[in-house]
């Protein structure tokens, strides 16, 4: 009885290959991604670095009719924006998954659960049309002038919240963006929680502490790294997000001391000067705006993944 | 006494802000879907599905924008989605422990999270560059890059969940590898890729900065893939920013089509997922 007929086993042989370099190819693809993410943003912005050099991130000018470009009005509006968002986010978000581990009725938790991870699932553009024409009109309105009454007048702290409340700005864009950015930061802590082992838990719990001493001494010491990766993940997210902020930003090349005033982020100055952009010099400006994001986005991601991949090793945990 | 009242007066206090805290993000979901309705369903009509996009101050359509939307994102998945599920494949079941596995797995998860607009560029200097002008092509091109990571990472996960003893029956029936791959371990793990594939399509349809300066957009019915082609995310782009009232209700109705088109993926994604998970939890 032939079993094995040499001419089927080559052929299976053949096929063999054949998946196996399909599969690998596809992988490797992956990685050829990236490199040429890398590669043709740094070939579509060398024009700018070349003529402008380093000044281009220390400059605010922004003169598309005197052909000058400098990124630091960008590269402010976006850290002030996701600083805002994480200062609104972090706290927010650790109080979700809180409630979620700890206090949520079992019945409850997975529609709650799902609640907050279809909050994640809407498009940017959603928020953006919703900040514009409601939260921006709602701030203008009762928020701001608030801010402008009691804390315009403190010292130093005032010159943030200073000039008329315009609605859209830096301000606003900051609170959509922790909007955006809070149902992943608080599902990935959720996540982060849940791998702590109940021995630890219930251990605190027999000692006599309250749920809040277990959460603070026995849970988030036990998922720093975690709790770090999650928060890192959500602000590569608010850092490169463009459109909820093009919407409600006002895309003002400009530094202003408040908040109150328009400002612009490196993504939605890409947003709404690209299609736009006459000229290599601009063009090859805004290239290079999209390098900076890059660079700056890939660094933060890159750190978070290897935090919670650290604590994946330790404990089964799947980011 | 009076420090345990404290304690529980810090803990109250603590679990109150936490309810508030989910209070919040609960009502910002409801108000934005709330927005949506209310605005959405007052511009929905049968001519959104007939008429074209209008000039300003004319009523019209999103006809032209909904077929851009639905070609480029089939596009997208037609050319993202095998070379996911064939990375994915590579990634669970030849090179497992590898170095370059462990790079790639670290690669995908920075795309994953990878700001989209920087895609749109990266499309925008191999494609639209070269060819001289924005095209519909282009735009699926895009989506496709921001689809190959989605569903690499769930069919890796959900190969890793096929038991390891259906792999190894197929393998002592002196099946290779290949073989097992395609006939034990897709049709084993086929509910959880379609899941990926749902995902992918909920994750780039509401995509808009990656089709700005690579699909533009366009004003009239076209279904050529070279040239620039008309889609939902970047109609509700211009249209809300605009001043026109028809304009903006338009855009309003769009936002309200591409969201429910989206909640329902994710939801029928986590529906098939559960099943998946108590099939597997009944013992198997």
């Amino acid at each position: 009885m032939a079993i094995i007929d040499p001419r089927h086993a080559a052929k299976q042989l053949i096929y063999e290959r054949i998946f196996r370099s399909a599969t690998l190819s596809a992988a490797i693809l992956v990685l050829l991604i990236l490199g040429g993410v890398a590669v043709s943003l740094l070939r579509g912005a060398w024009p700018a670095i070349s003529h402008f050099g380093f000044s281009f991130v220390t400059r605010e000018i922004w003169n598309p009719v005197t052909d000058e470009y400098g990124a630091l009005a960008p590269i402010y509006g976006t850290v002030v924006t996701s600083a805002i968002a994480m200062l609104l986010a972090v706290p927010a978000g650790f109080g979700i998954a809180l409630f979620l581990t700890e206090l949520c009725p079992p019945l409850l938790k997975r529609p709650f659960g799902v609640a907050v991870e279809l909050l994640a699932a809407v498009p940017s553009i959603i928020f953006g049309i919703w900040g514009l024409f409601v939260l921006a009109p709602v701030l203008q309105r009762h928020v701001q002038p608030w801010l402008i009454g009691h804390l315009g007048h403190v010292p130093y702290v005032g010159n943030l919240f200073k000039g008329p409340p315009f609605g859209i700005g830096v301000l606003t864009a900051g609170v959509v963006l922790a909007i955006m950015v809070l149902p992943f930061i608080a599902a990935t802590m959720r996540d982060v929680f849940d791998t702590v082992p109940p021995m630890l838990k219930e251990s605190g719990y027999g000692l006599g502490a309250t749920t809040w001493e277990v959460m603070w001494n026995v849970v988030v010491p036990h998922s720093r790294v975690g709790i770090v990766g999650g928060i890192m993940l959500g602000l590569g997210r608010a850092l490169g997000e463009t459109m909820a902020v093009t919407f409600v930003i006002g895309n003002a090349h400009r530094i202003s001391s408040s908040l109150l005033a328009p400002g612009t982020t490196i993504s939605s100055a890409i947003a709404n000067e690209f299609t736009e952009a006459v000229g290599d010099l601009y063009t090859s400006s805004l290239i290079a705006l999209g390098l900076l994001l890059f660079l700056i986005t890939f660094t933060v991601i890159a750190a978070a993944q290897a935090m919670l991949r650290r604590l994946e090793s330790r404990g089964g945990f799947a980011a | 006494m009076n420090r345990r009242a404290l304690r529980k007066a810090k803990n109250s206090a603590f679990l109150v802000l936490s309810l508030i805290a989910t209070m919040t993000g609960l009502a910002c979901l409801a108000a934005i879907l709330w927005t949506l309705l209310s605005h959405g369903l007052a511009g929905m009509s049968w001519r959104l599905f007939a008429e074209m996009t209008p000039p300003p101050g004319s009523r019209g359509g999103l006809l032209n924008a909904l077929y851009g939307s639905g070609v480029m994102t089939l596009l997208g998945i037609l050319i993202g989605s095998p070379i996911g599920v064939l990375a994915g494949t590579y990634l669970a079941e030849y090179g497992r422990n590898s170095r370059l596995s462990t790079v790639i797995r670290f690669i995908n998860d920075v795309l994953l999270s990878a700001p989209s607009i920087i895609i749109g560029l990266f499309v925008y200097e191999i494609v639209v560059v070269r060819m001289g002008h924005f095209s519909a092509i282009a735009g699926a091109l895009a989506l496709a890059i921001l689809a190959i990571p989605v569903t690499l990472r769930t069919t890796e996960d959900m190969l890793n969940l096929v038991p390891i003893g259906m792999k190894d029956s197929s393998a002592a029936l002196g099946a290779y590898p290949w073989r097992t791959t395609l006939s034990v371990l897709y049709p084993a793990a086929r509910s959880g890729i379609v899941t990926g594939l749902l995902l992918a399509i909920a994750r780039i349809s509401g995509e808009t900065a990656p089709l700005l300066f690579t699909a533009l957009n366009n004003q009239f019915w076209s279904t050529q893939l070279n040239a620039p082609m008309a889609n939902l995310p970047v109609v509700i782009f211009q249209f809300a920013l605009s001043p026109y009232k028809d304009w903006q209700d338009l855009a309003w109705a769009g936002a309200l089509i591409i969201t429910a088109t989206i909640l329902i993926l994710s939801i029928s994604a986590r529906v098939i997922l559960a099943m998946l998970q108590s099939e597997r939890g009944s013992g198997r």
